[in-house]
């Protein structure tokens, strides 16, 4: 189980969080203008990277705050954990 | 034959204290400190159960938790019994009460034993290859595979026992303390660390602490006596706990462990009562130190697993540390020098080692010269190609090993024996190690898998480690501990070691045999039944993986996960297969490293305890009341109020009726409500629902649906403008946790340049809806103040208002089709207004309904739920509500989903209205829809999901979906059930007032 850096709150155990996903996904800014295919792009279409993932995690049982974090999928390590809106410390 | 086999004074045993105990319906005595395994050994019982396949009997053959064999039934009571009890574990107390597992009608003679003679025709994958065909007589095949199948008996009442759960964080946690986890735990205690220390057995100092021998000294005294010392130090340090009896289940990432702590079992029954019987225990440790040692290997020759067979590390325990001779004519095997260790400790104690047969030709130790010494003859180079005895053995075929190891040469000795002591080596115990996410590497020399890289802030050390001998250790563990604890010195330093053990080795993975491989009985897994053949035929029959040989063969696979042959097994494929070791892999270690009970892993989440309840604040009048309840989400919601014997029908019926034609009153407090304020709450609400909301007046109420992004209906409910930036939201009951996170994550992410700040008040306010055509009347007499007229207060609308000194908000909005108030209240006071309300209405036949009827009047009037007549595939459009979805508004969530080409076909599913040609006639929510059934396969258009028997409109009536509904207005379809067909018609949803008469009356 995890032990996440939480941005606002520090360090918490992982049962405290929900993982929402892949992150820097943008909402479109005018969905009317895009095809079907662009649409389901941005809809359903998500990377499942064995390696360096950016996620999403919601400190739902906390401060319910969204953050952002860099995982390593294969071993699960941490790489970092930065605020909505700004840019990843690691590539 | 009973016989005491209790030899001198031993360390663990108290001979002053004698304990009785039943095993198989006969009374044995034992001491206390003895294990349930070391008590029968001392009476001489070797045969304990019978094997999981083949019925062989089978004997105790470790002194541990890997013990493949000895698990038994223990009996407490019908609800105390317990399977799968290891026996080498397990510590006797007054009144034990144990059986063998596996047999009928006895241990002794066991019916299934005639598997073993019918064993060639049961191969690996005996099951798959037979059972396949013909594929209908599957069902007959269960029954008697089922009854053959599993280990011991399940309680099938519940358990009486307490089990709690606790966490505990530290800076270091040691895993083992054995001498290097001793070492590990005083030093990092001692350099300030706060430090855990948990030893799976109920003594400290693991196998060191009996080696008591002038071949292996620490600065001159036997090791024994010097750990001994190290223990009553550790135990006085401050800042190091110590948990006996404590097993590590499972090793987790980031540090993260879970240990079974077991407090009671080991007491006498008297002694437990009211007590925690096991915790688990959630560690969060800064660093993790590993020292779970070794586990002795077995040796693989035909035969190898006769009652007296044993490993010949536990034969030195059990006499040294229980003061028990595992037999009076003692054999050992070997292929290394640990049986040497064994030999020594037997000759101390005066019990008969009748021979030594050692793989290895040319050797040469002190700890050999010794055995010599006492006219213990030495097979060198020879292997045992067979044993007998069925209950017991009693005599070994020794032959000459050839100079490669891979046959054997000369002619057969046979040497009579009443015990068999089998060493093949050590594995290291790397179990939580490789959970944890740990990589191993393999080491030719010995032929061990050891920790090489570690995912987490960790060390292993000893020998599980692999640094098995005293010098490795005392050598290894201080450098590695600096170095892991970031510390200059430790008390180590300078110490002396004696070791007299050679490392040398002889590893032959399958001994050679004077007969064929298929003629052999060679057991990899004693409890599975797998053999060294049965590998052989998984890799002829073209199997490669380690995994998939282990599945096929099911090495590996029952309780004690292969602690003892799982090495065998891979060792076996690499030489058929001509594979390395180290590049096969090894089969996935999964937690837990020993079996738990539900119990533990529940622990006091049981009964009323097994999820949060919450009870509205009036939920004590429907108690009172006499409501009967139903679950939504984690509330319990008064479902309807029988009087006088009704059943739920009657009671719906007449609830409904009250409803309708007077009055009637709903507890709706459970419904989810968020406070939503900010300059752009307007234009937030304007980007969550499909329909439009700026123009929403203050003090005016509007209905909104809520979507997916894939288009799809997520919630429902009415939100009211409080004021010019202020809202609230309703929601389901069932949605308001998500509806919550779902706009905060929009809110968060997405729109973070929107001013808005939302609240859950769910808990806060508390709901009370008064509905039917004497709503009103009764409403002015709670709230005389308030203007109620239409005009003033139309459908639709909210007032604040005041209840005596106490502010209210009411809404004048419906969920079933009635002129309906909803009165919002701080919950504190609810109770009273809910009284004062049925005082108010009692001229009026005021009738409290619960949720059932809520859904009949509902459906009635053809409103939807959200979860019931929707689910994950339903847009607005299906469910004919195209009114809701504005087409001014340039986006919403969910808007461009409902033009995909998918959603825009014309034979989705829709929601439409099913009338029943016998208006008696009550459909079966989740009922199958059909048109036509003589095509088949018959098509299947959609299924019911909503349906009630109306009391107003005197028929039944139902709710569904229907490929391409919408446009089958008057159809006639059918549903077919078990017995019948029921044909129905399809109509409009809306049954009741279509109007909105009585909304506006």
């Amino acid at each position: 189980m995890f032990l996440i850096n939480c941005p606002f709150c520090g360090e918490r155990e992982q049962s405290e969080f929900k993982a929402g996903g892949e992150a820097h996904i943008v909402r479109p800014k005018q969905p009317t203008e895009l095809s079907d295919d662009q649409w389901a792009e941005y809809l359903f279409m998500r990377k499942n990277i064995k390696g360096i993932q950016f996620e999403r995690w919601n400190h739902i049982h906390g401060c319910r705050k969204w953050f952002n974090m860099v995982r390593d999928t294969s071993n699960d390590e941490i790489k970092a954990v930065y605020k909505m809106g700004e840019k990843p410390p690691v590539k | 034959m009973t016989k005491n086999l209790r030899v001198k004074s031993s360390k663990l045993v108290d001979e002053t204290y004698r304990i009785s105990f039943k095993f198989n319906g006969t009374t044995y005595y034992g001491f206390k400190g003895d294990t349930l395994a070391s008590a029968l050994l001392a009476n001489n019982i070797h045969l304990v159960g019978r094997s999981f396949k083949y019925h062989r009997p089978r004997g105790i053959m470790t002194a541990g938790s890997e013990e493949p064999n000895a698990i038994v039934q223990l009996h407490n009571g019908t609800s105390r019994t317990e399977p799968n009890v290891r026996a080498t574990e397990i510590e006797i107390y007054e009144g034990l009460v144990a059986t063998s597992q596996n047999c009928w009608p006895s241990v002794k003679f066991d019916i299934g034993g005639i598997n073993n003679f019918l064993s060639p025709l049961l191969p690996a994958g005996f099951y798959y290859k037979t059972f396949m065909w013909p594929a209908s007589f599957w069902e007959k095949y269960e029954y008697f595979i089922r009854k053959s199948a599993g280990l011991g008996k399940s309680p099938d009442v519940p358990d009486p026992d307490i089990y709690e759960h606790k966490y505990i964080h530290c800076d270091v946690l040691v895993i083992g303390a054995g001498i290097s986890g001793l070492i590990a735990a005083k030093t990092s205690a001692k350099s300030g660390f706060k430090t855990l220390l948990v030893e799976e057995k109920s003594y400290l100092g693991g196998s060191t602490i009996y080696q008591d021998s002038e071949f292996f000294k620490i600065n001159n005294q036997n090791s024994a006596s010097w750990l001994e010392k190290e223990i009553n130090e550790v135990k006085k340090i401050e800042n190091l706990e110590i948990k006996t009896r404590t097993s590590v289940a499972a090793f987790h990432g980031y540090n993260f462990l879970l240990a079974r702590e077991n407090l009671t079992d080991h007491l006498p029954l008297e002694q437990r009562e009211n007590k925690t019987r096991q915790r688990l225990l959630k560690i969060r440790a800064k660093k993790v130190i590993t020292a779970t040692g070794s586990i002795e290997r077995p040796l693989i020759f035909d035969n190898n697993d006769r009652p007296g067979i044993l490993l010949s590390s536990a034969i030195k325990k059990y006499a040294d540390l229980f003061g028990v001779a595992c037999g009076e004519k003692n054999i050992l095997f070997t292929n290394n020098d640990s049986v040497y260790e064994t030999a020594i400790s037997l000759i101390q104690k005066g019990i008969k080692v009748q021979a030594i047969i050692d793989n290895r030709e040319e050797i040469d130790s002190k700890l050999i010269k010794e055995t010599e010494k006492n006219n213990i003859k030495i097979y060198k180079g020879y292997t045992i190609v067979d044993t007998f005895g069925y209950k017991r053995i009693n005599s070994v075929s020794i032959m000459k090993l050839s100079k490669d190891g891979q046959k054997v040469i000369g002619s057969k000795e046979n040497i009579s024996c009443d015990s068999l002591g089998i060493s093949g080596g050590w594995t290291p115990a790397v179990h939580l190690f490789t959970q944890s996410g740990g990589k191993l590497k393999f080491r030719d020399d010995d032929q061990v898998f050891i920790p090489n890289t570690y995912p987490s802030n960790q060390i292993s050390i000893g020998s599980c480690n692999g640094d098995f001998t005293l010098d490795e250790i005392l050598i290894n563990t201080p450098k590695l501990l600096k170095e892991f604890l970031n510390i200059k010195k430790t008390e180590y330093e300078n110490i002396e070691i004696y070791s007299a053990f050679n490392k040398s080795k002889r590893n032959i993975w399958l001994l050679p045999s004077n007969k064929i491989v298929g003629k052999t009985k060679s057991f990899v897994d004693f409890q599975n039944d797998a053999t060294a053949k049965d590998i052989k035929l998984a890799l002829r029959e073209g199997f490669r993986s380690i995994e998939h040989v282990k599945r096929y063969t099911t090495t590996g696979m029952g309780t004690d996960q292969g602690k003892l042959g799982n090495m065998h097994a891979l060792g076996i494929i690499s030489e058929t297969a001509s594979s390395k070791m180290g590049e096969l892999g090894t089969t996935t270690f999964r937690p837990p490293y020993t079996p738990l009970t539900f119990g533990t892993i529940v622990g006091r989440n049981v009964g009323k305890y097994f999820d949060i309840i919450r009870k509205t604040p009036i939920h004590e009048w429907h108690v009172e009341n006499k409501a009967e309840f139903e679950n939504v989400g984690q509330w319990k919601r008064a479902w309807y109020y029988p009087q006088n014997g009704e059943n739920m029908h009657e009671a719906v019926q007449r609830e409904s009726k009250a409803a309708r034609d007077s009055a009637g009153i709903l507890d709706a407090s459970t419904l989810g409500k968020i406070d939503i304020q900010g300059t752009d709450a307007s234009e937030f609400l304007n980007r969550v629902y499909t329909n439009a909301w700026s123009k929403l007046e203050i003090g005016k109420c509007r209905y909104g649906l809520m979507l997916n992004e894939d288009g799809m209906v997520y919630d429902d409910g009415v939100t009211t403008r409080l004021d010019e930036n202020h809202y609230i939201m309703t929601t389901t009951t069932g949605g308001a946790a998500t509806v919550l996170g779902k706009l905060e994550d929009y809110l968060q992410t997405e729109w973070p340049e929107l001013d808005v700040y939302l609240t859950s008040v769910t808990d806060h306010y508390a709901t009370i809806s008064v509905c039917g055509p004497n709503s009103k009347k009764i409403i002015q007499k709670v709230i005389p103040e308030i203007d109620l007229s239409d005009k003033d207060f139309p459908h639709m609308s909210f007032k604040n208002s005041k209840i005596g000194n106490v502010k209210c908000r009411v809404m004048r909005i419906s969920f079933t089709g009635e002129q309906c108030y909803e009165i919002n209240i701080q919950a504190n006071y609810a109770k009273s207004v809910w009284e004062n309300c049925m005082e108010a209405g009692k001229d009026f036949n005021i009738t409290p309904y619960g949720t059932e009827t809520m859904h009949l009047l509902r459906a009635e009037k053809g409103f939807i739920i959200a979860g019931q007549d929707t689910d994950a595939t339903m847009t607005p459009i299906d469910l004919q509500m195209d009114w809701i979805v504005s087409k001014k508004k340039f986006d919403f969530i969910g808007k461009r989903s409902l033009y995909r080409s998918d959603t825009i076909r014309e034979d989705r599913k829709q929601l439409v209205g099913l009338i029943t040609d016998n208006p008696e006639e009550i459909l079966e929510e989740g009922a199958q829809i059909v048109a036509d059934m003589n095509k088949k396969p018959i098509e299947m258009l959609g299924h019911v999901t909503s349906s009630y028997f109306s009391p107003n409109l005197k028929k039944s009536i139902a709710l569904g979906v229907v490929k391409g509904g919408k446009n089958m207005m008057g159809q006639k379809l059918i549903i077919p059930m078990e017995k019948k067909q029921i044909n129905v018609t399809v109509t409009d949803p809306v049954f009741l007032d279509k109007e909105n008469k009585r909304l506006n009356a």
